[in-house]
């Protein structure tokens, strides 16, 4: 009951989906739960029912004290349940075929190719084809799908648009692939959804889906100010800190996230490297 | 090299004063149990009767004592975190993200390892060598060794709290956060050998309790007579015996990784992290039905009795009971869907996950089976059942949403997750212990507990339990991760309020309980069980006295039926007196007394904290002295004690009467009733 | 009157829980309906239930060792570091000791004390000398500059082969402590259990290292 409460009131992350994977998730995930409300209420209520029916103290009810086996009962008590798990089977693996993180969108257009690379706490977005990168904040044309290639530069962290679809580990030493697409302009949150010490609950940034004209005029801008992201820069990302603010570099050291993947560049130093002047909120 | 490693001043957290005066407050509360215990002399009772006491019943006890302290202990972190949840939307609240980081991975730790574990284990403890009739376990002195050393790994737990810091990244320590780059301070090294210590301990009851089942039992106890929760009892075990050693191999390649540099799970020199997760899961997983299945086993007895009637399906449940054992193996990886494992892979595991709903529906519709056509009473362990049936369906559903991938890739490590795991462990295995607490209490102490206000207790925890974690499905689907010290999210901060009011409301629910404890102790004169019987039982722990004499039976009973009381019983009834004439009862050998198990961990505690703190001279002593334990231990001669025959006969003939005494009262009434009805 | 005088006279094993055989009933086997089994077969069957228990530990062991067996991070893999002549000594030493482990169990059934202690002395020995082999091994390699910290290869090898070194030293330590005590104790029916429990686990860790000697060294010599 109290989740078809929670079902009308509709919450704004994963039930509210601004693109086709989480649009798809929802309805696997909708699907799922009327599917086994269908025996679970019913299984509820003759429970109380028969709980409450069959009290002591009733002397309408008809009592069977050996009523303890009967083969039609046992072929329903276990059919029903099977049945329902081989439905929702064959749904789990559809759906896992279809949208497993790393199959590619239907392409409408080019996918957008984007590096992230979650840090001690902070995520370094890069744009390998566009030479320009972000920190904290992820910046993408509406309506293109989005090809990002997940790693990790430190300890684990999980990337995750809830309006977007589909989390996935990022993880040292391994590149993950998950595509993603927004249908509409929007600034949807993303988060780490797995605890990577102090400064996990700030590691939060804006997705923001723009007009193809808008990223365009983004990109020209971003090129035009800001630090340049070489080995040095990197390096600086690498202690634990909290950026107070987004920000972006004009240009990226080609071959960067190759490096940070093949542990070519150390990995995050760990609160012994020290923590940065920037403190986590929870710090101050 | 310093003489005490690295443990200085700084180890005591002098400038935060939360813990420092919670760890105070604890530390004078212990002190001052400990000169009243003293001063009142009790000293040597305790030290004969229960710190020594090999006896199976006393064991169990002292394992569900520890874990209803444990669970307060566990509580008041969650009320913690919850009230933290509450103050710090767009604030840092009260507690800063290393001593909030430290509160969820010590309420998790807690409750599962310190909680749970201890409670089903002591009921099992207390319970299964009853039901099986026979008069201990098969091997007493581990049984105590395998007590004390949870007792040694909970304590170490709680040192932390004043000495050190504990773990930060939740109850299972993921590398590469839990390696020593990330992680260099004494946090990880406390979760790691506090649960090597208890985790032996579990492993040894694991191996007690399957021989016990398969090798001890009263004569003609078939494997198909076997009472419904020494089933679940016998699969839990199997699956301590298959799955704790895996725990210790895991946590000893973090603990290598830590202490000498090896590269197991590290990021760097070919070190694998994911192979702590599929290894941890795999523990991990069958540790889930480790706690379920005896729970089930317990609604299983309550719902008999109190339907009176037999178990519906009974070969069904076991069916279920081992399909679940066994599946549960199978399934590890749909804790990680979001590892990126590839669709074949996911949906294999999703589907193996989903199967393991089938045999637990078949457990609850043949639940619903044993109350149809019975005479249903609602006393407080069957509220608890009846409670679990209807948590424990939403939470199955859950479940089984989580092992669907493409749904788990939007509710993983979301609040969803937690509130799913919450409801099962809380709706089925805190709710079980609940039940069985109360069932067997009467046998352990020989009185019933208070019915008024053990029902106040479960509609607290129940309504308490969905005010709390209601929420939480809706705040996973809102997208809120889990541990989260602060957040700036608007629309979670009114849910969060709601949960913080469910856990006041289950914090009625546990006052409720301790009120019910204090009553019950204060009235129990008038609430004697004399019979041994009080909830007109159906097995053979209802066959003997509450509480049952250290031998447990006079004579161990011949079965005969799949439910041997109630079989006695009913023959009782027509004939009009006991079944079995007085026997000739003999001596009986009980084994002796033995400091083996407190000793041991004692050891296990010095050993353990030395190596958290690097005092390596303090570790060689400890592991000298365990040595020196197990040689006095192989050395000694008399391990068994003689009860003569007349001191037997003595306990059970009082026994007889009470229970004669009752037979005649109830065939009176029941002629007084027939008479008046016709 | 003493517990073990009792039971003597009453000719039943006196380590029993439970209760005397009724009229008719003539041994319980512990197997369904039966009642109680006798002392002996609970210890050994406890025993074994351990010994599966640490057999998955070792799969656990086994397992990260396949999974680490490529990750040389640029040190040497199982081709260059074993070495098969001093492994295979160690395995003789190991299997012989088995053998004599099982002569002694043959000596502890005809309760003859001198050979008892004669081959039990012979067991250790030859586990002593199995476990100085190993040690020379680890020595060797760690002097290289190839010890359990340059790989994560090398961290799974000197886990697992020392994980079992570990076990066959804590064997010693046992065995050790049966040398004392038959003597001391003669034997008794639990002193015999305890011979009963330690032979179990001397050939367990005899069929562990047949493994460890297949999967690591044997099959190592063939990976690239």
């Amino acid at each position: 009951m109290l989740l078809l409460g929670q079902l009308a009131g509709c919450g704004r992350a994963q039930l509210q989906p601004a693109g086709p994977i989480s649009a798809a998730e929802r309805k696997i995930l909708l699907d799922s739960i009327v599917i086994m409300l269908a025996i679970v209420i019913p299984t509820i209520i003759a429970t109380l029912g028969v709980a409450w029916w069959f009290r002591s103290s009733n002397p309408r009810a008809r009592r069977q004290p050996d009523f303890v086996y009967s083969g039609r009962v046992e072929l329903i008590v276990w059919s029903i349940p099977a049945l329902v798990i081989i439905f929702l089977g064959g749904i789990a693996w559809i759906g896992s075929h279809d949208l497993d993180p790393a199959q590619p969108l239907p392409a409408k257009a080019a996918p957008l190719d984007i590096q992230v690379v979650s840090l001690d706490w902070k995520w370094l977005f890069i744009y390998p084809k566009l030479g320009i990168a972000s920190v904290n904040r992820l910046v993408v044309p509406a309506g293109v799908p989005l090809h990002l290639v997940l790693t990790s530069a430190s300890v684990w962290n999980v990337f995750w648009v809830p309006q977007l679809g589909s989390m996935l580990y990022c993880m040292s030493g391994m590149a993950g692939t998950l595509y993603l697409e927004a249908d509409h302009p929007g600034v949807y949150r993303g988060e780490s959804a797995m605890i990577s010490g102090d400064g996990f609950a700030d590691m939060h940034f804006d997705t923001e889906a723009v007009r193809r004209s808008q990223f365009d005029a983004w990109v020209a801008s971003t090129r035009s100010a800001g630090p340049a992201l070489d080995d040095a820069a990197y390096r600086e990302l690498l202690h634990q800190s909290v950026p107070p603010h987004p920000y972006t570099y004009r240009a990226v050291r080609p071959g960067l996230f190759a490096d940070i993947v093949m542990l070519k560049l150390p990995p995050g130093d760990g609160p012994r490297g020290g923590v940065a002047n920037v403190q986590p909120v929870g710090l101050r | 090299m310093t003489l005490l490693g690295r443990l200085t001043w700084q180890a005591i957290p002098f400038h935060e004063p939360l813990p420092l005066f919670s760890g105070l407050g604890v530390l004078i509360t212990v002190v001052a149990i400990l000169a009243w215990v003293v001063a009142k002399g009790y000293v040597p009772y305790l030290w004969r009767e229960w710190i020594t006491s090999v006896d199976h019943k006393r064991i169990g006890v002292m394992y569900c004592i520890l874990a209803s302290v444990m669970l307060l202990r566990g509580f008041i972190d969650a009320i913690m975190m919850r009230t933290q949840q509450v103050m710090a939307y767009d604030a840092p609240g009260f507690l800063p993200p290393s001593h909030f980081d430290q509160v969820f991975s010590a309420h998790g730790t807690i409750m599962i390892f310190f909680v749970a574990m201890p409670f089903v284990i002591g009921l099992m403890n207390l319970v299964v060598p009853l039901q099986l009739g026979v008069r201990d376990v098969a091997f007493p002195t581990l049984n105590s060794v395998s007590f004390w050393l949870t007792a040694a790994g909970a304590l170490l737990v709680n040192l932390s709290l004043v000495i050190g810091e504990f773990d930060r990244m939740g109850w299972l320590p993921y590398p590469p956060l839990s390696e020593l780059r990330y992680s260099p301070g004494v946090g990880v090294d406390y979760y790691c050998w506090s649960l090597q210590i208890s985790g032996v301990g579990t492993l040894m009851t694991g191996i007690n309790f399957v021989t016990t089942i398969l090798k001890l039992r009263a004569p003609g106890m078939h494997y198909t007579r076997m009472p419904m929760f020494c089933w679940t009892a016998l699969a839990s075990n199997l699956l301590i015996v298959a799955a704790f050693p895996v725990l210790t191999a895991t946590l000893a390649m973090l603990l290598l990784d830590r202490y000498v540099g090896f590269h197991f799970f590290t990021d760097t020199a070919g070190g694998n992290s994911m192979m702590f997760m599929n290894l941890i899961w795999a523990w991990g997983h069958p540790e889930v039905y480790i706690l379920a299945l005896p729970a089930f086993g317990i609604y299983s007895e309550v719902v008999s009795t109190f339907s009176c009637k037999p178990l519906f399906g009974y070969r069904s449940m076991i069916y279920a009971t081992m399909a679940i054992c066994i599946i549960s193996f199978m399934v590890w990886l749909h804790h990680f869907f979001t590892m990126g494992a590839g669709a074949d892979v996911n949906s294999i595991f999703g589907i193996a996950s989903m199967i393991i709903a089938v045999p637990t529906g078949v457990k609850i519709f043949n639940w619903l089976f044993t109350m149809y056509g019975g005479y249903v009473r609602f006393r407080t362990p069957m509220l608890w059942s009846i409670g679990f049936i209807v948590t424990f369906a939403i939470g199955g559903l859950t479940g089984v949403l989580l092992a669907v991938p493409p749904a788990d890739f939007q509710l993983h490590n979301s609040l969803f997750l937690v509130a799913h795991f919450h409801n099962v462990i809380i709706g089925a295995v805190i709710f079980g212990a609940f039940a069985g607490y109360t069932y067997w209490f009467p046998k352990a102490f020989g009185f019933v507990l208070d019915e008024r206000l053990g029902k106040w207790a479960f509609w607290l925890w129940l309504i308490g339990f969905w005010v709390a974690w209601g929420p939480g499905y809706v705040l996973g689907l809102e997208g809120m991760t889990r541990r989260l010290q602060h957040y700036d999210v608007a629309e979670w901060h009114p849910w969060l309020v709601v949960a913080e009011g469910g856990v006041v409301i289950i914090l009625l629910g546990i006052i409720a309980q301790i009120a019910q404890i204090v009553v019950s102790v204060r009235t129990r004169e008038q609430r004697r069980d004399v019979t041994g019987d009080p909830w007109d039982g159906r097995n053979l722990e209802w066959a003997t006295a509450s509480p049952p004499p250290a031998f447990n039976f006079a004579v161990l009973p011949d079965v005969t039926d799949q439910e041997p009381y109630w079989d006695m019983k009913a023959r009782a009834r027509e004939i009009g007196q006991l079944t079995r004439p007085e026997p000739r009862y003999e001596p009986i050998h009980m084994p002796r007394n033995s400091p083996t198990g407190f000793v041991t961990a004692f050891l296990a505690v010095v050993t353990g904290f030395a190596l958290i703190w690097h005092i390596w001279w303090l570790v060689l002593l400890g592991l000298a002295g365990a040595y020196a334990t197990f040689v006095v231990f192989a050395w000694r001669d008399h391990d068994e004690e003689l009860i003569p025959a007349e001191e037997v006969a003595r306990i059970d003939r009082a026994n007889r009467a009470a229970r004669s005494a009752a037979l005649q009262h109830r065939q009176l009434r029941r002629e007084t009733q027939r008479e008046s009805a016709e | 009157m003493s517990a073990p005088t009792t039971a003597l006279r009453t000719g039943r094993d006196p380590y029993h829980i439970g209760h005397a055989p009724a009229a008719g009933v003539p041994e319980y086997t512990g197997h369904g309906a039966g009642g109680p089994a006798p002392k002996r077969i609970v210890v050994g069957y406890g025993f074994w239930i351990f010994i599966l228990s640490d057999v998955i530990l070792f799969s656990c062991f086994f397992a990260t060792y396949t999974v680490l067996i490529h990750a040389r991070n640029g040190g040497p893999g199982p081709q260059e570091i074993f070495d098969l002549h001093g492994t295979a000594l160690e395995t003789a030493c190991l299997l012989l000791s088995s053998f004599a482990c099982g002569l002694t169990s043959l000596a502890v059934a005809r309760r003859n004390l001198l050979w008892s202690e004669i081959f039990l002395a012979v067991t250790g020995l030859l586990g002593a000398a199995f476990i100085g082999l190993e040690v020379h091994e680890f020595y060797g390699l760690v002097a290289r500059g190839d010890g359990p910290t340059r790989s994560a290869f090398l961290t799974s090898f000197f886990a697992l082969v020392g994980c079992h070194g570990a076990h066959v030293t804590a064997g010693l330590l046992w065995l050790g402590t049966m040398m004392a005590q038959f003597p001391a104790k003669g034997f008794k029916a639990s002193i015999r259990h305890r011979y009963l429990c330690f032979s179990l686990f001397w050939h367990a860790l005899d069929i562990i290292w047949i493994g460890i000697f297949t999967v690591v060294y044997l099959i190592g010599k063939i990976t690239p």
